[in-house]
C-alpha cells in the first residue's frame, strides 16, 4: 500500500463527510442532525480544497456553514420550545426509505460504472480565484446575471413569507 | 491513487444518505437538511469531474451556481417552514394535511 | 271627313285646364287655414279666377281658329311625353279644333258663371272651402276631357269627373243618405266606364294588328279604314268599339238604364246640380261620340242602336218627370229625357244638332237649376213643390228667367230650345224614321206639360208654405240672380246660331258652318215643306201640354186624379215609382253581390282561419315535441357530462394525500425512473 500524504488527507476527510451525513441522517434530534451537517460541510470543503477547487472550498465554508447552516439553526431554535429538543426528530417508515435508498445507490454505481470517461493526469495546482471570475464574467455571464435575480427574488418572497399578516 | 472514482464514491454515498434523510424526517427541518446533503454530493461531483477532464473552470463555476441555488432555496425553505409554524404551531410533516383532497 | 293639313301649334291651351288645377290643389290643401284666417272671399277669389281666366283663354282659343283657313283649324298644345311602351305612344297634349272650342266655352263659361253663383249659394256653409277645392278640380278633369288629343287623356278626364260628381253630391256627408247617392252614381258610372275601357282596348288591339297601334284621335281618324273587314267574336270590330265606348256614354250621360244614378244625385248641392247633372259632365258622352264620329259613321249598326236608347230614353224619362214632387227631381228626369235627344240626333248621325242641343241645352237647363237653386234659398230649404206656390211675387227675377228658361225647354218659338229641338226632330225623321220621330215628338209634348206643371205649382197661386217659411220667403242676392239673367237672355238668343234650313232666309246657320270642318256637312234631305209640318206639328203638341198644365195646376178645372186614377192607377203608381228600375237593381244585383260578399266572409273566417289556427296548433305541438327531446336528451347529454366530471374528480382527489412524506417518494421515484430511462434509452452513448 503505497499511500501518499495526499490520499490519508483525502481518506479522512471522506470518513468526516459521510460519517457526519449518516450521523444527519440518522439522528433522533434536530439539533444534533443540525451541527452534524456542519462536519458534512467542513468534510466538503476540504474535498474540494484536495481538488483543487480552492475559491470553492472558501466559498462553501461561507455559504454553506456561515450562512446556510447559521440559518437552519435560526429556524430550529424558533420553531421549538426548548423542552421539546429531546425527541425533535422521529422518523417515519425507515425500511421503504431504506430500500429506496440502497436501490438509489446501486443504480448510482451502475451508472458510474457504465460511463466511460476518460481521466486525465493531475496537473499541477494552480489558484483558480481569477480563472473563476473571469469565467463568471465572461462566458457564463448570462447565468450570472440570471442567478442574480434569483436571489432577489428569493430575497424578496423570504420578506414576503415572514409578513405578519395584519387581519383584524 | 486517488482517482476519480474515489471522490465518485462519496458523493453517491452522500447522495444516498441524502435521500434517506429527506424520506425518513418528519421534522420539516430534517427534509431541509437532507436537501443540502444532495446538494454537496451533485457539487462533489461536479468538481472532481472538473479535476479530471479538460474543461476549465465550468465545474467550478456550476458548482458556484449550485451552491448560490442552494442558498436561495434555504432561505425561502426556511421563510416557508417559519410561516407554517406561525400557522400550525408545528412543523410535523404528518400532522400538515391540510391539502388532503 | 277632316282633312287636317296643318297643326298650329301653341302653347296656351295648357292652362285652361291647369291653372283650374293649380286653384283645386291650392284649395284643397290649404282651403281650411285660408278660410279661418282670410274669409270665404279669399276662397271665392281664388276659386273663380282661374275660371274666369280660362274663360278668356279658351276665346283666345276660338278666335285664333276663326283666323285660321278652313280646313286648317287645329290647334295643338304638346305638354310632355307620357307613355311609350311597345307601339303605343300617348303624350300629354291639348288640342283645340271647332268642336272642342264649342265644349271649351261652354265649360268655362256656363261653368264660370255657375262658379259666381255658388259664391253665393254656399255662403255659410261649413266645408266652403273644400266645394270650391273640387269645383274647381271638376273643371280640370273637365277640360281635360273636352281637349285631351288621345282617348286616354279623355279617359283621364272622363275618370276624373266621375271622381268629382262623388265628391260633389256627397258633399254634405254627414247625412248617409247623401253620401249613398253619390256612391251609387260612382258605382253605376264605373259599369260604363268599364265598357269604355273595352272600346279603347279594343280599338287599340284592332289598330295595332293592323300595323298602325294608336289612340290618339286625329290618328285614329287617318287610319279608320283599317277597321273594315276586320272581325272580333264574329262582329264588326267597328260596331263593337262603338258599342263599348256607347256602353260609357251610357253611364255618364245617364242613359236607360244606366239613368238610376241622376235623380239620386240631386243630393248634392245646386249648383252641383247645375253644372255637373246639366251642362257638363253628363254630356260628356255626347260629346265623345261627336268626337269619334268617324268610327261611329263606319259602324251604322252602332249608330243605331244609339239611336234608339236615346229616343227611348227621351220618352221614358218624359213619363217619369210628369209625377215628380220634389224640384230638383223633375228637373234630373228631364235632364235624362234631354240627353236622350242628344244621343238620338248623334244617332242618326246629325252630329252638329246634338251639339247644337248641348250647346241649347246648358244654358236653358243651367239656368232652370239656378233658379231652383234660388226657390230653394228662398224657401230655406225647402224642395217639395207641394209646398210651395204664388212664389213669383216674392221673387221677380228668379221667376222671370226661369219661365224664359222653361219656355226654351218646352220649344216655344225661337228660343233656344225650339230650334236645337226641331232640328233633331226633323233629322229624325228624315234619316231615322217614323218611330224615333214619333218617340221624340210624344217626349216634346210630355217635356211641355211637365215643365209647366213646375211653372204653375211654384211660381202660381196661392202659397202652400208654412208661415214661418213664408215669412222668410226672400229673392237672392245679386250674386245668384245676376248669372240667372245672363243664362235667360243666352237661352233667348244663342238659338238664332243654329238656324234650321227651312228658316234660311233668315240668315246662314252659323253653327254648322262652325263645325263643318269636323263633321263635314251631312244632312236629312227634307224639303222645307216637310220640315214646317213637322215643326207645326211639334209646336202643338207643346202647346197641348202647356195648355193641360194650365188647366191641371192654375185654373184647376181638369184634376191630376184622371190621370193618376186613369187605367186603375197603374200607368200612375209605374211613373211615380220611376217604373221601380231602382228596385230591381238592388234585388237583383245588389242583393246578389252582398250574398257573395258574406260567402266570402265566411269562407275567410272557417276554412282561411281555420288553416291558420290549425297551422298553429302544429306548431305549437312540434314545439312541445321538441322541448321533451331537448329536455331529455339534451339536458340528459349534460348532466351526464357533469356528472362523470365529479365522479373522475372524487376519485383522482385520493392522489391528493396531503402528506408531505408520499410527494417526496414521488420525487424521488420520477428522477429514478427518469435515469432508468435515459440509461436504457441512450445505452452505449
Amino acid at each position: 500500500m503505497n499511500l501518499g500524504v495526499g490520499d490519508v488527507i483525502f481518506f479522512f476527510l471522506a470518513a468526516l463527510t459521510v460519517g457526519s451525513a449518516m450521523f444527519v441522517a440518522f439522528s433522533r434530534n434536530i439539533v444534533h442532525s443540525a451541527f452534524a451537517l456542519m462536519g458534512t460541510f467542513l468534510g466538503v470543503a476540504g474535498l474540494y480544497v484536495t481538488l483543487g477547487a480552492d475559491f470553492l472550498g472558501a466559498v462553501q465554508v461561507l455559504v454553506y456553514v456561515g450562512g446556510i447552516l447559521v440559518l437552519t439553526l435560526f429556524a430550529v431554535m424558533l420553531t421549538h420550545g426548548i423542552g421539546d429538543v429531546q425527541v425533535s426528530n422521529r422518523a417515519i417508515g425507515r425500511l421503504p426509505a431504506l430500500i429506496v435508498a440502497a436501490g438509489v445507490f446501486g443504480l448510482m454505481v451502475t451508472a458510474a460504472g457504465q460511463g466511460k470517461w476518460a481521466a486525465r493526469e493531475v496537473t499541477n495546482v494552480e489558484p483558480t480565484t481569477e480563472g473563476i471570475g473571469e469565467a463568471l464574467l465572461t462566458t457564463y455571464v448570462l447565468p450570472f446575471e440570471l442567478a442574480s435575480v434569483v436571489l432577489l427574488a428569493a430575497l424578496i418572497a423570504a420578506v414576503m413569507l415572514s409578513r405578519k399578516e395584519i387581519r383584524e | 491513487m486517488i482517482g476519480l472514482e474515489h471522490y465518485l464514491v462519496v458523493s453517491v454515498l452522500l447522495f444516498s444518505l441524502g435521500i434517506f434523510c429527506v424520506l425518513t424526517r418528519r421534522n420539516a427541518l430534517g427534509i431541509l437538511l437532507g436537501i443540502e446533503l444532495i446538494l454537496n454530493a451533485a457539487n462533489i461531483n461536479y468538481i472532481a469531474f472538473n479535476r479530471y477532464s479538460g474543461a476549465a473552470y465550468d465545474g467550478q463555476v456550476f458548482a458556484i451556481f449550485v451552491i448560490m441555488l442552494a442558498a436561495a432555496e434555504a432561505t425561502i425553505g426556511l421563510a416557508i417552514v417559519l410561516g407554517i409554524y406561525r400557522s400550525f404551531r408545528t412543523i410535523d410533516v404528518e400532522a400538515i394535511d391540510r391539502l388532503r383532497g | 271627313m277632316t282633312e287636317v293639313a296643318e297643326i298650329t301649334v301653341v302653347s296656351y291651351l295648357r292652362w285652361i285646364p291647369l291653372l283650374p288645377l293649380a286653384s283645386a290643389a291650392l284649395n284643397g290643401v290649404l282651403g281650411a287655414s285660408i278660410h279661418k284666417r282670410f274669409g270665404e272671399r279669399a276662397i271665392s277669389a281664388l276659386a273663380c279666377a282661374p275660371v274666369t281666366i280660362s274663360f278668356i283663354l279658351a276665346c283666345v282659343a276660338l278666335a285664333e281658329l276663326a283666323g285660321l283657313p278652313e280646313h286648317d283649324r287645329f290647334l295643338l298644345d304638346h305638354v310632355a311625353p307620357w307613355i311609350a311602351i311597345g307601339s303605343l305612344r300617348v303624350d300629354i297634349a291639348f288640342a283645340a279644333d271647332p268642336l272642342t272650342a264649342v265644349m271649351m266655352l261652354v265649360v268655362t263659361g256656363v261653368g264660370g258663371i255657375i262658379h259666381y253663383y255658388a259664391i253665393g249659394y254656399m255662403h255659410g256653409d261649413r266645408s266652403y272651402w273644400r266645394f270650391f277645392a273640387f269645383f274647381n278640380l271638376f273643371m280640370f278633369a273637365m277640360l281635360t276631357l273636352v281637349m285631351g288629343d288621345s282617348l286616354l287623356l279623355m279617359f283621364v278626364g272622363w275618370e276624373g269627373v266621375g271622381l268629382c260628381s262623388y265628391a260633389l253630391i256627397g258633399f254634405w256627408y254627414q247625412d248617409i243618405e247623401k253620401a249613398r247617392a253619390g256612391s251609387k252614381a260612382f258605382i253605376v258610372n264605373r259599369i260604363g266606364d268599364f265598357g269604355f275601357l273595352l272600346g279603347i282596348f279594343l280599338l287599340f288591339w284592332t289598330l295595332d294588328a293592323a300595323g298602325h297601334g294608336t289612340v290618339v284621335f286625329r290618328e285614329i281618324e287617318a287610319n279608320v279604314g283599317l277597321l273594315e273587314g276586320r272581325f272580333f267574336w264574329g262582329f264588326p270590330v267597328a260596331v263593337l268599339v262603338g258599342l263599348f265606348l256607347f256602353l260609357g256614354a251610357v253611364g255618364k250621360s245617364a242613359q236607360i238604364p244606366l239613368h238610376v244614378w241622376l235623380p239620386d244625385a240631386m243630393a248634392g248641392p245646386t249648383p252641383v246640380s247645375a253644372l255637373i247633372h246639366a251642362a257638363t259632365m253628363v254630356t260628356a258622352g255626347v260629346y265623345m261620340i261627336g268626337r269619334m264620329h268617324f268610327l261611329y259613321s263606319a259602324a251604322p249598326a252602332a249608330l243605331t242602336v244609339v239611336a234608339v236608347v236615346g229616343a227611348t230614353t227621351a220618352l221614358v224619362a218624359a213619363t217619369i218627370g210628369v209625377a215628380q214632387n220634389d224640384i230638383k227631381k223633375v228637373l234630373a228626369y228631364s235632364t235624362v229625357s234631354q240627353l236622350g235627344y242628344m244621343c238620338l240626333a248623334m244617332g242618326v248621325g246629325a252630329y252638329v244638332w246634338g251639339i247644337f242641343h248641348l250647346f241649347t241645352h246648358a244654358f236653358f237647363k243651367g239656368c232652370l237649376f239656378l233658379g231652383s237653386g234660388s226657390v230653394i234659398h228662398g224657401m230655406g230649404g225647402e224642395q217639395d213643390m207641394r209646398n210651395m206656390g204664388g212664389l213669383r211675387r216674392h221673387m221677380p227675377r228668379t221667376f222671370w228667367t226661369f219661365l224664359i228658361s222653361t219656355l226654351a225647354i218646352a220649344g216655344a218659338p225661337f228660343t233656344a230650345g225650339f230650334f236645337s229641338k226641331d232640328g233633331i226632330l226633323a233629322e229624325a225623321y228624315g234619316r231615322g224614321g217614323l218611330g224615333l220621330w214619333l218617340a221624340g215628338a210624344l217626349g216634346a209634348g210630355l217635356t211641355a206639360f211637365y215643365m209647366f206643371r213646375q211653372v204653375f205649382m211654384v211660381f202660381f197661386g196661392e202659397c202652400r208654405a208654412g208661415e214661418h217659411t213664408r215669412h222668410h220667403l226672400h229673392e237672392s242676392p245679386a250674386v245668384m240672380t245676376v248669372p240667372l239673367v245672363i243664362l235667360a237672355a243666352g237661352a233667348l238668343l244663342v238659338g238664332w246660331l243654329g238656324l234650321p234650313p227651312f228658316l234660311g232666309f233668315l240668315g246662314p246657320n252659323l253653327f254648322e258652318a262652325w263645325l263643318e270642318p269636323v263633321f263635314g256637312h251631312p244632312h236629312a234631305g227634307l224639303s222645307h215643306e216637310t220640315e214646317m209640318v213637322l215643326t207645326a206639328i211639334s209646336l202643338s203638341m207643346a202647346g197641348a201640354g202647356v195648355y193641360l198644365a194650365y188647366r191641371m195646376y192654375y185654373t184647376g178645372r181638369t184634376s191630376p186624379e184622371t190621370f193618376s186614377e186613369f187605367a186603375g192607377g197603374i200607368p200612375y203608381r209605374a211613373v211615380y215609382n220611376k217604373y221601380w228600375f231602382d228596385e230591381v237593381y238592388d234585388a237583383v244585383f245588389v242583393r246578389a253581390t252582398m250574398l257573395l260578399a258574406k260567402a266570402g266572409a265566411l269562407c275567410d273566417r272557417y276554412i282561411i282561419d281555420g288553416i291558420v289556427d290549425g297551422s298553429a296548433t302544429l306548431t305549437a305541438l312540434w314545439s312541445r315535441v321538441t322541448g321533451i327531446f331537448d329536455l331529455g336528451f339534451i339536458d340528459g347529454a349534460v348532466n351526464t357530462i357533469s356528472d362523470s366530471v365529479l365522479d373522475w374528480g372524487s376519485r383522482l382527489r385520493k392522489v391528493q394525500t396531503g402528506s408531505i412524506n408520499a410527494y417526496l417518494y414521488a420525487i424521488v421515484a420520477g428522477v429514478v425512473g427518469i435515469t432508468i430511462l435515459r440509461m436504457i434509452w441512450f445505452a452505449g452513448v
